[in-house]
């Protein structure tokens, strides 16, 4: 039974070639741009075709991301924008997914259409815009962050962790005299903790990927978050963004930009593996809701 | 048959009706009284659920509030697509103009390019990038070697966590005249071009760079429903004598069937739903003609031009259009695996 026919041999080959082909084709751009970070950027520029190591060592692209202000600005400003945004959208989700998963409101499936309505059909950018506009947040990091305070989905996967919870548990905390909010943050929240991780990540991955609101709300340089400064450097080729004040040699150009991109990416591509889990459960709950 | 029967019932109707005619008065004036009690009844119950719930309605009100500021006041702002609105006169004071910002957009020479690529990205995402997740979980399926598994599923998740700027960036750098792909065409005897440059070559980039990004991280949920496959089916048809390929068609195909239909319903719900952030980080003035759609031409237009009204209808056209189109897909979820998303 456990013999393997030479045709099973046949499938098994193929099909393990194709995934480390496929594999290679995921992997290799992200390790072209740390070789090609690291080369030296004459040698870089005269060279053809596939690297597969460094072209003369050189750490000079780095140094010049590192001493660029806008990079270190915009990093700061990401940070920002990710420990205020994620605290205020875990708040206001965790209100939310709590008044959603309770019995016996009665205008509780009121909100619910209210909420859920927004998912399927929204007003779009230019009346958002105007409305950003017309509070007073242009030019403010606060229009990054309060019009996203809630994301609809999110809130449901935490409505559905919400009613994972037994029912017997907050009714005792009732008896004891314990009010909602108390419920809430003493009951319903530490025994939500994967829930709450995933969304976390959510959260923190969505701020940290953003770059069109801030392109579309902020005027002034200096709030740009990192994702910005990113797209003026590799998108719109800005030399002047790469290179911070300093104008020297414009050759380097293409190392900074890989340098960049390393400097950028690598700590949540380093994160991400210990993570995974908890992004796929995400992806569970999210699924289990339809 | 049946016309009978519902004759008859019509004039069963009409007599009873004009019994009640004599007491038509009273009637009313009873039916009045029950819906008072009622409405005072449903008073009372309001009341009784504010007093007995009042702090959970303190936590909905700040969520609410999010709601109504930033979802509902923009549906309301969204008027404007039916105005001339101008910065300077507000939303409510600009005179109305109907439906013509809908037809200026009908009867622009923009409205069939950019219908045409909304269409027609959507079609390619639907067929190259719709299955690829599925065949790719299918393959690593067959996989017994846990290592290898694990290992391959990391490494094809890492570009789902590259942020788009930077995959954009990628792009760019990767399709240009000297970048890697032109290397590996000039290696192969063809002769070097800016590919982004190329209007007959944006679909396949945008396409295949997404099928690239996405294809690990689509495949968690078809890993999932193929995990959940009875592994005695598999003992049952290896019993019958089916090979590998075989028990892959008649188990596991079988098996993530009704996962695959819910997703394709659901995505056809998202169809001319192609998003902007791609495109206007992707594209330039020699490839507008293959790569506008209708989200970008929305912010072209309104942020760039200045062009509220106009935009915000032809945002307005979008938005009904999917809507109609994620109820339709609903519906026909619901008649035919009994899913539905609400």
């Amino acid at each position: 039974m456990n013999k393997k026919r030479p045709s099973e041999i046949l499938f098994d080959g193929f099909n393990v070639c194709f995934l480390v082909l496929f594999s290679v084709i995921c992997f290799y751009p992200m390790y072209y741009v740390a070789v090609a970070s690291l080369s030296n950027s004459s040698m870089f520029l005269a060279h053809r075709g596939l690297l597969l190591k460094p072209l003369g060592f050189s750490t000079n692209a780095y140094s010049m991301v590192f001493r660029n202000p806008m990079i270190v600005q915009g990093y700061l400003n990401t940070g920002f924008i990710i420990i205020v945004g994620v605290t205020l959208n875990l708040l206001m989700t965790a209100l939310g997914a709590y008044v959603l998963s309770r019995n016996g409101v009665l205008l509780k499936n009121l909100i619910m259409k209210i909420i859920i309505f927004t998912m399927f059909f929204s007003g779009g950018l230019i009346p958002t815009y105007l409305l950003v506009r017309g509070i007073g947040l242009y030019n403010k990091i606060w229009a990054l962050i309060l019009p996203n305070a809630i994301s609809t989905f999110n809130l449901i996967i935490m409505r559905t962790g919400f009613m994972a919870i037994p029912i017997s548990l907050d009714e005792s905390a009732r008896i004891d005299g314990a009010n909602d909010y108390r419920i809430l943050f003493r009951i319903i929240l530490p025994l939500s903790m994967p829930v709450i991780a995933v969304l976390l990540l959510y959260y923190s991955v969505a701020h940290w990927n953003s770059w069109f609101s801030a392109m579309i709300y902020l005027r002034e340089r200096s709030l740009y978050p990192i994702q910005l400064i990113l797209r003026e450097i590799l998108i719109a080729n800005s030399t002047e963004a790469m290179l911070g004040d300093s104008s020297d040699v414009a050759q380097i150009g293409e190392t900074v930009k890989y340098a960049t991109i390393i400097v950028t990416t690598l700590p949540i591509l380093f994160v991400y593996p210990f993570l995974q889990r908890h992004f796929i459960k995400g992806i569970m709950i999210g699924a289990l809701k339809g | 048959m049946w016309c009978k029967v519902l004759l008859i019932d019509m004039i069963k109707d009409k007599r009873s009706q004009n019994r009640s005619k004599v007491n038509q008065n009273s009637d009313t004036y009873e039916k009045a009284f029950e819906a008072a009690i009622k409405f005072s009844r449903v008073v009372q119950n309001i009341k009784a659920d504010f007093k007995k719930n009042k702090l959970i309605y303190s936590m909905a009100l700040p969520v609410l509030c999010y709601y109504i500021i930033f979802h509902y006041a923009p549906l309301y702002g969204a008027i404007i697509a039916f105005k001339e609105y101008t910065p300077g006169r507000g939303i409510w004071d600009s005179p109305w103009v109907g439906f013509r910002q809908f037809t200026a957009f009908f009867n622009s020479y923009y409205f069939a390019r950019v219908m045409k690529n909304t269409f027609l990205i959507s079609v390619y995402e639907l067929c190259f990038g719709f299955p690829a997740p599925i065949i790719f979980a299918l393959m690593l399926n067959e996989v017994k070697n846990k290592y290898f598994k694990g290992t391959v599923q990391t490494i094809v998740y890492l570009p789902h966590f590259i942020s788009l700027v930077v995959v954009c960036g990628l792009i760019k750098a990767f399709t240009d005249s000297n970048g890697i792909i032109n290397d590996i065409i000039v290696l192969f005897g063809g002769t070097e071009s800016s590919l982004l440059l190329n209007p007959a070559l944006f679909k396949p980039i945008y396409v295949l760079s997404g099928v690239w990004q996405e294809i690990g991280w689509g495949a968690i949920i078809y890993l999932a429903a193929l995990s959940a496959i009875d592994p005695q089916l598999y003992e049952a048809a290896k019993l019958d004598g089916a090979g590998r390929f075989k028990q892959v068609v008649h188990v596991t195909i079988p098996g993530i069937a009704p996962t695959v239909v819910i997703l394709l319903i659901m995505r056809m719900g998202r169809m001319l739903n192609v998003g902007f952030e791609k495109i206007i980080l992707l594209y330039n003035p020699a490839i507008y003609e293959t790569s506008e759609v209708i989200s970008s031409y929305v912010y072209k237009v309104g942020l760039q031009q200045f062009n509220w009204s106009f935009s915000t209808a032809v945002g307005l056209f979008n938005s009904v259009i999917n809507f109609m189109l994620l109820i339709l897909s609903n519906k026909i979820s619901r008649l035919l695996n009994d899913v539905s998303l609400w």
